[in-house]
């Protein structure tokens, strides 16, 4: 389980490796927000090599978006399986974040 | 009709650093037992997830506690029970609906939420402990 930061333009894209859970995600919270202090601005989290995510994962997804959002910022998401669709569907936390099909899309998409 | 066997008997120290190890142990054997797919994958490992999470910060809420995992299977359901030292919360009263207007962007209150649309029953009740059954219709 692991969170690996890359930037392409400007936008800081951060890939979730294995699970994104409660063991976790403080460290995916606190990677963002030094992003986001830094003065970044476009964050995708890419998810094509996660696992599964628990409450406590999709929480910080949520407070992390409205942190960014509060510094005028954007957060995407991408790449979700069918498993992570469904569990978003589920939340109606589908409705609360801009989700593409691919990286390429979310990217096109700032 | 066979008897329910067991499929998973393990107990792990209070910490929430194990949960993804007993979560994948118990995704393994949901495959094994030729269980569709997606219900391993998601329901198993969401749903197991919340309650060993619940266990570890809710039930036993300290260090140097236990949390049992027992897995029974029979012909017609794949049973978790987790079993923590902790003196019990109320499931029922703690469970909101997080999918509201104003609950939607709070960072908690998914977890039970997620139990029961994951799982076909979750029940709560005391034996050796504070137990949370979670229970898998076989298909």
């Amino acid at each position: 389980m692991s969170f690996a930061i890359n930037k392409q333009d400007d936008i800081v894209v951060v890939d979730v490796e294995g699970q994104l859970i409660v063991g976790n995600r403080q460290e995916l919270k606190q990677k963002v927000l030094d992003e986001l202090e830094k003065g970044e601005k476009k964050f995708l989290i890419d998810f094509s090599q996660t696992g599964y995510i628990d409450s406590s994962g999709l929480g910080v997804l949520v407070s992390l978006s409205k942190k960014i959002r509060e510094q005028g910022g954007e957060l995407r998401l991408a790449n979700l399986n069918d498993d992570l669709q469904t569990l978003f569907e589920l939340t109606k936390l589908d409705t609360l974040f801009q989700i593409s099909d691919t990286r390429e899309r979310a990217i096109e998409s700032f | 009709m066979a008897e329910p066997r067991v499929a998973l008997d393990i107990e792990i120290p209070s910490d929430v650093s194990y949960i993804d190890g007993v979560v994948e142990l118990a995704a393994k054997r949901c495959h094994e037992l030729h269980i569709p797919p997606s219900k391993c994958t998601l329901n198993v490992r969401v749903a197991l997830a919340e309650a060993l999470s619940n266990a570890i910060l809710r039930g036993n809420g300290a260090t140097g506690k236990h949390v049992r995992v027992r897995a029974m299977v029979s012909d017609d359901a794949l049973v978790f029970e987790i079993v923590d030292e902790g003196p019990g919360f109320d499931i029922d009263a703690a469970h909101q609906d997080p999918t509201t207007a104003e609950n939607i962007q709070r960072e908690d209150g998914r977890g039970l939420f997620l139990m029961h649309r994951l799982m076909d029953r979750v029940e709560r009740f005391r034996a050796d402990g504070n137990v949370v059954r979670l229970t898998l219709i076989r298909e």
